[in-house]
């Protein structure tokens, strides 16, 4: 399995930059091309969660994020922000909206707690075409 | 590519067209752009999606903002879009029976 890490400071510039090494990744793990975009959207959505996550704590630590392919495409994306911060109510919608499209767009799924402190983990996964050529 | 705004006026309509990538670094222009809009005492925006080649949850959130401040401040408000990549997402997230969509600009300016 080959992997591909990226850091980013809390800032919504950066979730582009994250999207489009994603896309890349995954054009070259072997994703059909015709799900590609929903590959793109699924990947900014969780960025963009894991960057207002901080944002609304103030918290400046980096979001992690890890493109993996092996039997499959496994995208990590890691924020460390508490849950205990409020939500503005013009920004609920979009949380709301959000959790959604993941959801409907991601059949492979999983959003789950840190076990090593405040943050959450989300995975996603989706099936390769042919055998990986990452890393050759 | 960055996101672009342009307006135009028809008829009694004021048509937003917005370009390039509209995500959760983007959107925040559009919204203050259909703000400003709204506050200039404009009666109808149309925002026109034509030439947006991405889409995410916060450019949705925007749109739906848009939406409640028009009808606050008794304006009209009608997205065009025909891209089936865009009316996937509002389908998904079920805003196609939440924003009033049109096929065209015609369309949304004749209603």
């Amino acid at each position: 399995m080959a992997t591909v890490r990226l850091e980013f400071t809390p800032e919504p510039a950066h979730v582009r930059t994250a999207r489009l090494v994603g896309v890349a990744v995954a054009r070259r793990a072997g994703v059909p091309d015709d799900q590609l975009d929903e590959v793109r959207l699924a990947i900014g959505e969780a960025c963009a969660r894991a960057v207002a996550r901080h944002q609304r704590v103030g918290l400046r630590d980096v979001v992690a994020v890890a493109f993996s392919d092996g039997d499959r495409y496994l995208v990590q994306v890691w924020d460390r922000a508490g849950d205990d911060a409020p939500i503005a109510d013009e920004e609920q919608i979009t949380v709301d909206v959000s959790a959604s499209l993941l959801q409907a767009i991601v059949k492979d799924l999983q959003v789950r707690p840190l076990d090593d402190g405040p943050g959450t983990e989300v995975q996603m996964a989706w099936p390769i075409r042919r055998a990986s050529r990452l890393g050759r | 590519m960055e996101l672009s705004l342009a307006t135009r006026v028809v008829a009694t309509h004021t048509v937003l067209e917005v370009g390039g990538e509209v995500d959760v670094y983007t959107a925040p222009k559009l919204r203050e752009r259909i703000a400003e809009l709204l506050d200039s005492g404009v009666t109808g925006v149309v925002v026109d999606l034509a030439k947006v080649e991405f889409m995410d949850s916060t450019g949705l959130g925007v749109l739906v903002g848009g939406l409640r401040k028009a009808r606050a401040a008794g304006a009209t408000f009608g997205v065009v879009c025909a891209r089936e990549s865009l009316l996937k997402i509002f389908r998904i997230t079920a805003l196609d029976q939440v924003l009033p969509l049109y096929p065209s600009v015609d369309a949304a300016t004749a209603s």
